[in-house]
Parts: structure tokens; C-alpha cells; sequence
């Protein structure tokens, strides 16, 4: 009994996909090429959105930044998942736990920077006050 | 066909999960899965050297000391130009891996000659935007804002050419070679790196060209 389930034992490693790898579009390249295209539709709305935010004038001002920010970050999102093939799919575990780490480095980078480099603006002493600081 | 007359041993193959062996037990994992997770680890470490290149960028994008700020400078019609030959890239090198995945070498060939070729655009459209500013007097010596500039755009560009070398010599390998498995591996990895430029470049044409004319 032993000897036959042994043998169809899966291979444990059949599930695990390489970052980049393409899905499963052995034999049907018109699928993968429908995925890459949907993905370049995708980014290509994204990029005219921020630029239109920028140039046209259906904005808020002050709220330009933010916009923009958020379609970046949408944008990156559609090429992970169209060009880079990074899913939440079981297989792909081991590299978004690599992405998730990478963001939080990246954030607490760019966000602790300008943090510390606000707090210190903040608490030097304006150049005029300086000025008056001579010595009794 | 009743449930019953399956057979065991296709039964404990579909059915249940919980008899493939543990992630412990399961040994070394395939060549390609551990050479593509180790190059997905690098490019993360490289989005980390971006990362403080933007944080930079970022604490200095208003010390202009009294020379032109991003308003000034930045043509967003160079730019829009830019991201689509960057952008259309990075689609071509998509178009590649199906090309490489089939194994057909001469749309392989194509499509990587047309990857490069916009890639080579996207260079030479920046190495326009820089020495017209240079021209200008405005080089990266001139203020703490230009330099922190240079240096994230130019380390970006950096990596755009050290791609292209790179995909030169997969051309040439893939012609002399073939469809080797070490050749499609080191093919895995100029993808990842080639569409991870162009997640890069997104932030560069959005926190830096964008929101620097916007502001």
C-alpha cells in the first residue's frame, strides 16, 4: 500500500513560481499577450490621469501632490501584477513577504527622513535671531 | 464514477493537501524559483538605494539657494515622451519573455531589439534634458536642490545603461547559445530588472517631474 502513494507523492515544490514568471500560458502566448496589453492599457490611462492633474485644471490645487502620489502608487501596483507577475496567489508567498519587507524599508526611509529633517527645520533658530546672538 | 472508485493514490493526490510533505522536508527548491527569488531580493535592495535617493531628493527639493526650482526647469513634454518609450520597453521586454517562453528566436530577437531600442530613446531624450540644463549653467554643482536632482534621475539612467548592456549581451547569448536553461535563467533576471527600472522610473516622472511643476 505504501509503496504506490509513495510514489505519486506530489512534488512539494510544483506550486512555487519564480518572481516573473509567467502564468501558466504554456501553449496559449495569445493569453499572455492579452495580459501584458491589459497591463499597458492600464498603466497608460494611469500615467495620462497624473499628468492631466497636473496640466488640466479639474483639481484642487493644494490637493495636486496627493493625487499624483496615489496614481503612482496605483501604477506601480498595475506593473507588479501585469509585468512583474507578483499575485497573492499561495505560490507567490515567499515574494510578496520579500516586497512587504522591502516597502516597509522604503517607507520608514522616505518617511523618517523627512520627519527628522522637518523637526530639525523646525527647531533651528531663524537666521535673523542668529544674528543678534554676539557676546556680552 | 462514485467517489469509492477512485483510486487511493490519485484521491490523496487531488483531495488532500495535508499529505504533501512540509516545507521542512521538502528539500532545495528548483534552480529557477531560488535564482529568481535571490534577484527579486537584490532589485528590493536596489528600490531601498532609490529610496533614500528620493528622501534626499525630498528634504532638498526647496534649497534652490537662489536658483531655479523644478518649475523652472522641467519640460513635461520631455518627460511625457520619455515615460512612453520607457514604458512601451517595458512591454516589448513582456512580449520577449512569451517569445523566449515559446522558444521562437526570431521574435525573441525583435522584440528585445525593440526593447533596447526605446530604452536607448529614454537615455538619449534624458542626456538631452541634462546637458540643455548644463548649457544652461544650471549643473549639479549649482544648488543643493539640482544636485540631490542629478543624482536620483542620473543614478536612474545608470541603471537604464548598465540594462542595456545587459540586454545586448542576452541578445547575443540567446543568438550563440539558444534557449539554454542558464541563458533563460540570466533571461529572468534582465526582465525582472528591465520592468523594475520602469516601476522606478513612475516615481522619478511622478514625485519629481510632476509634483516639482505643480508646486
Amino acid at each position: 500500500m505504501s509503496a504506490e502513494t509513495v510514489a505519486v507523492e506530489p512534488d512539494p515544490h510544483v506550486k512555487d513560481r519564480a518572481p516573473g514568471d509567467e502564468p501558466e500560458t504554456v501553449g496559449s502566448i495569445s493569453k499572455g499577450v492579452r495580459s501584458y496589453l491589459l497591463g499597458l492599457g492600464l498603466a497608460v490611462l494611469l500615467t495620462a490621469a497624473s499628468f492631466w492633474t497636473v496640466l488640466g485644471h479639474g483639481i484642487y490645487r493644494p490637493g495636486v501632490p496627493v493625487a499624483v502620489l496615489v496614481l503612482a502608487i496605483a501604477q506601480m501596483g498595475i506593473h507588479l501584477i501585469f509585468f512583474l507577475h507578483i499575485t497573492t496567489a499561495p505560490d507567490n508567498t515567499n515574494n510578496v513577504l520579500a516586497l512587504a519587507f522591502g516597502t516597509l524599508i522604503v517607507s520608514l526611509v522616505v518617511f523618517g527622513t523627512l520627519w527628522i529633517m522637518a523637526t530639525m527645520n523646525h527647531n533651528m533658530m531663524p537666521p535673523s535671531h542668529l544674528l543678534q546672538m554676539h557676546p556680552p | 464514477m462514485s467517489p469509492s472508485s477512485v483510486p487511493a493514490a490519485v484521491n490523496a493526490y487531488h483531495l488532500a493537501p495535508a499529505r504533501q510533505l512540509p516545507a521542512s522536508d521538502a528539500g532545495p527548491a528548483p534552480k529557477r524559483i531560488v535564482i529568481g527569488y535571490g534577484f527579486w531580493i537584490f532589485l528590493l535592495s536596489d528600490v531601498i538605494l532609490f529610496a533614500s535617493l528620493f528622501a534626499a531628493y525630498a528634504v532638498l527639493s526647496n534649497a534652490t539657494a537662489g536658483g531655479p526650482a523644478g518649475h523652472d526647469i522641467f519640460e513635461l513634454r520631455n518627460v511625457a515622451i520619455e515615460t512612453a518609450c520607457l514604458l512601451t520597453s517595458s512591454f516589448m521586454c513582456g512580449m520577449a519573455s512569451l517569445a523566449v517562453g515559446v522558444r521562437n528566436q526570431k521574435w525573441t530577437q525583435i522584440t528585445l531589439w525593440l526593447t533596447g531600442v526605446l530604452g536607448l530613446c529614454f537615455l538619449l531624450l534624458e542626456f538631452h534634458e541634462f546637458s540643455g540644463l548644463v548649457a544652461r549653467g544650471y549643473g549639479p554643482s549649482h544648488s543643493a536642490f539640482l544636485s540631490s536632482f542629478y543624482t536620483l534621475v542620473g543614478c536612474h539612467g545608470m541603471h537604464v545603461t548598465a540594462g542595456l548592456l545587459w540586454l545586448g549581451t542576452m541578445m547575443a547569448q540567446f543568438m550563440a547559445k539558444g534557449f539554454r536553461p542558464d541563458i533563460r535563467y540570466r533571461y529572468l533576471c534582465f526582465s525582472l530588472f528591465w520592468h523594475a527600472l520602469d516601476i522606478i522610473w513612475v516615481a522619478i516622472f511622478s514625485l519629481v517631474y510632476l509634483v516639482g511643476v505643480s508646486t
